[in-house]
């Protein structure tokens, strides 16, 4: 059963890297922005699922935080895009 | 046991919104419909992955009784609810700052939101 986690990992590490693609070859800055929530989005999933994959709770805690910190970074990039700043 | 099946239906069903996510983040023509894509699909995939870690822990504290499996499921829990809570807001911030620092959608002739910018 633990092989099943690590397999779903390996599986959002794919998806990851294809979203690296955008925020590298995005036209625009807005795009950019896209695909780092994306981005942002797959690591919480991914830090849950490893939590089960090395028995280790404690990385459930750190992606809590980690969606509540990259939501506070995307509100001041978005700030900064509409000129706020 | 039968929540082996849950779990893995729930694991499946949520790489596969992941990956579509993705898919339209990469082939779609411009920041809108990459943001209704990307934003949507991979909200519904993250929960989908996060409920089968629910399912796991409920399930190991049935079978073994180690308590520690009730605080993954509860630690889990409060993960999704800031999932739900977030992803939508900065979705919502995105478009915004898009549209007013004057990115048009691809096939767009009028804009009809101008007169509200300013």
């Amino acid at each position: 059963m633990i092989e099943v986690w690590f397999l779903a990992a390996f599986i959002l590490i794919i998806w990851i890297i294809l979203s690296t693609v955008r925020a590298v070859a995005g036209p625009t800055l807005p795009d950019r922005v896209v695909a780092l929530d994306t981005i942002n989005t797959l690591m919480v999933a991914i830090m849950i699922v490893l939590s089960v994959a090395y028995k280790q709770i404690i990385f459930v805690d750190v992606a809590i935080v980690y969606a509540l910190l990259s939501f506070v970074a995307t509100l001041y990039i978005a700030k900064y895009l509409e000129g706020g700043i | 046991m039968w929540t082996d099946y849950l779990i893995w239906i729930f694991l499946i069903i949520g790489l596969i919104f992941n990956g579509l996510g993705t898919i339209g983040l990469l082939r779609f023509p411009d920041v809108y419909t990459r943001l209704h894509a990307a934003t949507k699909a991979t909200t519904f995939g993250s929960i989908f992955t996060s409920l089968a870690v629910v399912t796991y822990g409920f399930s190991q504290l049935y079978l073994t009784g180690n308590s520690a499996n009730l605080t993954l499921s509860l630690h889990t829990i409060v993960a999704i609810a800031a999932l739900i809570l977030t992803n939508p807001v900065g979705a919502h911030a995105i478009a915004r700052a898009a549209h007013r620092s004057g990115v048009m959608p691809e096939q767009a002739v009028v804009d009809k939101l101008a007169e509200v910018k300013k």
